[in-house]
């Protein structure tokens, strides 16, 4: 095998069938992808930094619900709420005590320090559950069969919840004033201070719905696959691909650049193997950035 | 024990080599580069594979690795300077998750995640083994001073003045019709080249290399040791690496001191204290214990006539 290229014998002639199964798949992939890259996307609009972070948020997340729904026995839907709410308040707690002392003093400083508190958080979860993977008491079902297109019970039941929370923040943004007022710190903090936004206060509501978005999506992708305390890193590459296509900064544009990026990567098994998946992700960050680093629906990258 | 004490101080002349590298991206241009690891991977990889496969002196396989991370570095910076730093963040931590996906995958290059082992040391099979551990302790101290006078000279230099120039304010810099991004893609190449002959010198002296050693935290590793040494200054990247190994070494032994814990969660409270520890020091000691000097042929120095105003 050269660069993971399945051989020849293996794709013998491409069923159309296949290939749709796989835009499917990657359509719900994307789907899950895009509530993490909206949180991500809406710290970097709001708080103006790329907040690595996430990766261990969406950790946290993942075995907050763990503990919700296998610990207590929550049904799943509640134990992604619980996932939302803890990871959200961690991540506010740690975004006012250790990321915002770091913005005052430049990008670089606030990006390392990101990175160190994401490896600080992980290691508390691997202090405390260790390395193994572990699964979501979930009931078994049979997959459905859609005229030869399997879909998985469970996989419509996160594809409806994500887009649930997606709807809501959009609805939240769109039509409350303090969703008003977030939008309008990401347009223009400064004439948004001159009318009068409490700029503190948005800031700390990016954080608390950002990370918690981050901690649902973990979740999420975590009632796919198992979980364990790498589940965040290991995902963030096809996140900030996400944000990077869509266009950094844009919350629109994360939702694209997420679909854009799960059928990329489910195409990409037709061709490459299964590991590979992630560095698709960074293919696609390259292919942009070259292309149109703005992304399909952001507006600068400078 | 003498050894171990030998075996340390190599790692901590490969950390100061790539200190030294990182001032020049970090400290002088400004520019981040949180993939540092792929870039030491590359010349590891390199290096080790054209001295074990095609049996290249040692010399040249390693300047050959210094030259691969380089040319990786020149394409990541022609890719995203001119674009927001937050980019070079996102494309070089994905350049390093990248090619470790890549190592661990693709067994016909250097055998996946069983590694390369075996890889040639200068004299190793002529030397006794603590003999050949001094004679490689004398080789990097030689390559860090090299190094050391290099980029203490290039620091210096208009190069140098002009990439500090780009750090504080790219745009003057440009209006004074520097070639800003010219400026930072040199930079970044020269720095990397640093990196992937630290990594050459790693891959030769453990022998052995597999995608796992090549972990993120190597990164945080090098960020402290700039941080703790101070930031933009020479003797302190090449200070600052000693602490840091030091410091490294005696997270080693202090851990097992702490009773009923498995050696996961161990690992995992090792990792814990580093991060902490660079987390403070980001936050309360970001000047370093040798801060930058800022030296002026006219004005007074700053630093010693105003020590208080930073």
């Amino acid at each position: 095998m050269i660069l993971g290229l399945a051989s020849p014998e293996a794709v013998p002639d491409l069923d159309p069938m296949d290939v749709l199964q796989l835009i499917l798949n990657g359509l719900m992939a994307g789907t899950i992808l895009a509530v993490p890259a909206i949180g991500l996307t809406a710290m970097f609009a709001v708080l103006r930094f790329t907040n690595f972070a996430l990766a261990s948020h969406m950790t946290i997340g993942a075995f907050a619900g763990f503990i919700a729904n296998v610990s207590l026995g929550w049904p799943v839907a509640a134990a992604l709420l619980a996932a939302f709410m803890v990871a959200g308040l961690v991540g506010l707690a740690t975004d006012e005590l250790v990321l915002k002392p770091f913005r005052a003093s430049g990008f670089i400083t606030t990006a390392i320090g990101s990175i160190a508190l994401t490896i600080a958080l992980e290691n508390c979860v691997r202090f405390t559950f260790g390395n193994e993977l572990r699964g979501y008491d979930l009931p078994i079902r049979r997959d459905w069969n859609w005229g030869g297109l399997h879909v998985g019970p469970q996989q419509v039941q996160n594809l409806l919840i994500a887009v649930i929370a997606m709807s809501l923040l959009f609805a939240f943004l769109s039509f409350t004033r303090t969703g008003k007022a977030m939008r309008a710190v990401a347009d223009n903090p400064v004439l948004a201070a001159i009318k009068g936004v409490n700029a503190d206060m948005v800031a700390r509501l990016t954080s608390f719905v950002g990370m918690g978005l981050a901690g649902l999506g973990g979740m999420l992708i975590g009632l796919d696959t198992t979980i364990d305390p790498l589940i965040g890193f290991k995902t963030i590459l096809s996140i900030f691909a996400a944000a990077v296509v869509g266009g950094l900064g844009s919350l629109p544009g994360a939702v694209v650049g997420a679909l854009v990026v799960g059928v990329g990567e489910e195409l990409s098994l037709l061709v490459l193997s299964p590991a590979y998946r992630s560095a698709v992700g960074f293919l696609a960050i390259l292919l942009v950035l070259t292309l149109r680093p703005r992304g399909i629906l952001g507006a600068r990258a400078y | 024990m003498e050894h171990y004490a030998v075996a340390i101080a190599v790692t901590a002349g490969i950390y100061a080599l790539m200190a030294l590298g990182m001032n020049v991206i970090w400290g002088m241009a400004g520019l981040i580069n949180l993939g540092l690891v792929g870039f030491f991977a590359v010349g590891a990889y390199v290096s080790g594979l054209l001295a074990l496969r095609l049996g290249t002196p040692i010399p040249v396989a390693m300047a050959a690795g210094a030259a691969a991370a380089s040319a990786f570095g020149v394409a990541v910076a022609l890719i995203t300077v001119r674009l927001r730093g937050d980019y070079l963040a996102i494309v070089t931590l994905g350049f390093a998750e990248t090619l470790r996906i890549v190592m661990s995958n693709e067994l016909w290059i250097a055998n996946g995640t069983d590694g390369l082992s075996g890889i040639p040391g200068p004299f190793r099979g002529a030397l006794p083994p603590h003999l050949f551990n001094f004679f490689y302790l004398g080789l990097v101290v030689a390559a860090v001073v090299v190094l050391f006078f290099l980029v203490d000279r290039l620091a210096h230099a208009p190069f140098g003045r002009v990439l500090r120039a780009i750090r504080d304010d790219e745009q003057i810099a440009q209006v004074a019709g520097k070639n800003v991004v010219l400026f930072k893609v040199k930079a970044f190449g020269f720095g990397t080249a640093a990196l992937g002959l630290a990594g050459a010198f790693y891959g030769h002296f453990t022998s052995y290399i597999a995608p796992d050693l090549f972990a993120p935290l190597l990164t945080l590793y090098i960020k402290l040791s700039l941080l703790a040494g101070g930031l933009g200054n020479s003797m302190g990247a090449v200070l600052g690496a000693v602490l840091v190994v030091f410091f490294l070494e005696s997270t080693r032994f202090v851990v097992p001191l702490i009773g009923g814990i498995s050696a996961v969660q161990g690992a995992a409270l090792r990792e814990l204290m580093i991060s902490v520890v660079l987390l403070v020091i980001l936050r309360f000691y970001a000047k370093g214990l040798m801060p930058e000097r800022l030296e002026h042929p006219a004005l007074p120095d700053e630093a010693a006539a105003a020590p208080a105003q930073v």
